[in-house]
């Protein structure tokens, strides 16, 4: 499998050739209860990276993702971040050492004004480039409506506020889980358009996707779950369209793919 | 005449009632905590005034600065072990817990200072004197005092948690406290925070009720705990100024009562708890509503 390849990624314990990766993740395996939601799931993200995990309802990506922020506790496998173990640590620890998630639905503080949900953003920031001026400066429309409650704002103005709140915190790696979840194309399409800008200020991006065409639009490497398992890992451009759909519906011509990712994970 | 009189120190007791209110009422916004051990730790507050004023010889005022941030450390270490581990194990177990917490502290009190009720600063002007408005309405020094610390501290409390960093988190962590937490916010310890702001208030309440009435170990939960009650879901949970304005419609359903039959006072009081719970459950303030 050629797209497994490129970047040397997968295989877990070998060369370097690309760099050390800012966040690594190996062989994480999560229970829900009874449910296996992460069969032994891998990933390196290089810097500057934007990191893409695609996948249909149910195939575990927010799992990853919140597992990777320190909400879940994996029963197996760990969590690198800067090549040192966080597995052990707690959410707001890892958010002060630079891995910052905007949670799946924005998660503002209701009964916050925009500006207050930004300071509090900010209070246990890493010093860095984001201020709250700077995500003015971004988000123009932001500034005279700072002292409204965020219930007001619409669903793509509070997914902005929502990515604010966590770039005050001057995070090394962003987490973004489903962005585009309930908002319209456009309002996606804005959002996304933002990425340039903020990858520009040094940020490695690791983000979750249902909406695959938009995935494969932003990112510099793709990972595909099926049931808590990777069927399809590579760059956008190295992975043809009938792969990746194999790969999202898990249907038969998948399989090879599939296969072949695993294969070098474990 | 005797109506006006009987309305007056309604208004004036309900600033009592705030002061025993407001802790609890912010304990059960941010935590979802109510914890039934509130009224007996404001008697522990009291008991403590007295300690210090009687054994180390503090003015009667001055033991506010002492036992104040005693009661605020006290509420940080207690939400961080034992109401922490309760609340890790579910909401409902932190009434088992505070419960709990309520018979210990109740009988720890009876062991150490008897079932003998005390008083603060008993024979003070302040606490026995009053002035005359009209011929029938006096107005006792005291209750004017209390009143006046409780408008000071539902002011206080409204700054601190609109202005401040820790206001704000605590907020923030009482509207989400995993967005808290990804946020960098150690939410446990805004919880102490918010525990010991609860616990600072409540310990004015003690030493207040102390000096207004006495303390025995039993007080907490049948009077304290009783009333913060009532003026909270009156006022309407999670609401600051709704403590105030709960703790006065109490106040003043009991003096009415009293003034209809003295022994009506308490009943009086309950009866108007019961009529807010069945036509306004939300309270007169709802949370909704302030905002």
């Amino acid at each position: 499998m050629t797209a497994r390849g490129v970047k040397g990624d997968g295989e877990v314990g070998g060369g370097q050739e690309t760099g050390a990766p800012l966040l690594e993740v190996r062989d994480l395996v999560v229970h829900h209860g009874q449910l296996r939601a992460l069969d032994a799931i891998s990933l390196r993200v290089l810097p500057g990276e934007v990191y893409a995990i695609i996948g249909a309802n149910g195939a575990g990506k927010s799992t990853l993702l919140r597992t990777i922020a320190g909400l879940h506790h994996p029963t197996s496998g760990s969590v690198l971040f800067d090549g040192k173990d966080v597995s052990g640590l707690r959410p707001e620890r890892r958010a002060t050492r630079g891995i910052v998630m905007v949670p799946e639905g924005r998660r503002l503080f209701g009964s916050l004004t925009l500006e207050e949900n930004l300071k509090v953003g900010a209070t246990y920031a890493r010093p860095g480039p984001w201020t709250i001026e700077q995500v003015y400066d971004m988000f123009g429309w932001m500034r005279e409506r700072r002292g409204q409650l965020t219930a007001q704002l619409s669903g793509g103005e509070q997914q902005a506020v929502a990515i604010g709140r966590a770039l005050v915190a001057n995070p090394r790696v962003l987490l973004l889980d489903e962005l585009s979840l309930g908002l319209a194309p456009v309002v996606v399409q804005r959002i996304y358009g933002m990425l340039p800008q903020i990858l520009q200020a040094g940020l490695t991006v690791l983000l979750v996707e249902q909406d695959v065409s938009q995935a494969l639009r932003v990112a510099s490497h793709i990972q595909c779950l099926l049931e808590g398992r990777t069927t399809l890992e590579g760059r956008p451009a190295d992975v043809t369209a009938q792969q990746v759909e194999a790969a999202y519906f898990g249907m038969a011509g998948a399989a090879q793919a599939g296969r072949a990712g695993e294969g070098s994970e474990r | 005449m005797a109506w006006v009189n009987a309305i007056i120190q309604g208004v004036l007791t309900g600033g009592l009632y705030a002061l025993f209110a407001c802790g609890l009422s912010l304990m059960f916004g941010v935590m979802k905590v109510v914890n039934l051990a509130h009224g007996d730790l404001a008697v522990i507050a009291g008991y403590l005034a007295i300690f210090v004023i009687t054994v180390i010889h503090v003015p009667v005022l001055w033991s506010v600065v002492i036992v104040v941030p005693a009661m605020a450390v006290l509420g940080y270490v207690l939400q961080r072990t034992v109401i922490q581990s309760a609340l890790d194990r579910g909401v409902l177990t932190t009434l088992i817990v505070t419960f709990g917490l309520s018979v210990v502290i109740e009988n720890g009190l009876l062991e150490f200072f008897t079932a003998n009720s005390r008083g603060i600063g008993a024979g003070m002007t302040l606490v026995t004197g009053s002035f005359k408005i009209g011929s029938q309405i006096y107005i006792a020094y005291l209750l004017l005092l209390i009143f006046a610390v409780a408008v000071a501290v539902l002011l206080g409390l409204q700054y601190f948690l609109s202005r401040s960093r820790y206001g704000r988190l605590i907020r923030a962590v009482a509207d989400d406290k995993e967005a808290a937490q990804l946020a960098g916010a150690d939410y446990r310890h805004v919880f102490g925070i918010a525990s010991a702001v609860a616990l600072a208030t409540v310990a004015l309440g003690g030493i207040a009720y102390g000096m207004y009435s006495n303390l025995d170990p039993t007080t907490g939960t049948d009077t304290i705990l009783l009333f913060a009650f009532a003026a909270v879901v009156i006022g309407g949970l999670g609401s600051l100024w709704g403590t105030l304005l709960g703790g006065v419609v109490l106040g003043v359903a009991q003096q009415i009562g009293a003034q209809i039959n003295i022994s009506d006072e308490l009943l009086a009081g309950y009866i108007v708890f019961l009529a807010v719970l069945v036509l306004r459950p939300q309270g007169l303030i709802s949370r909704r509503a302030q905002n």
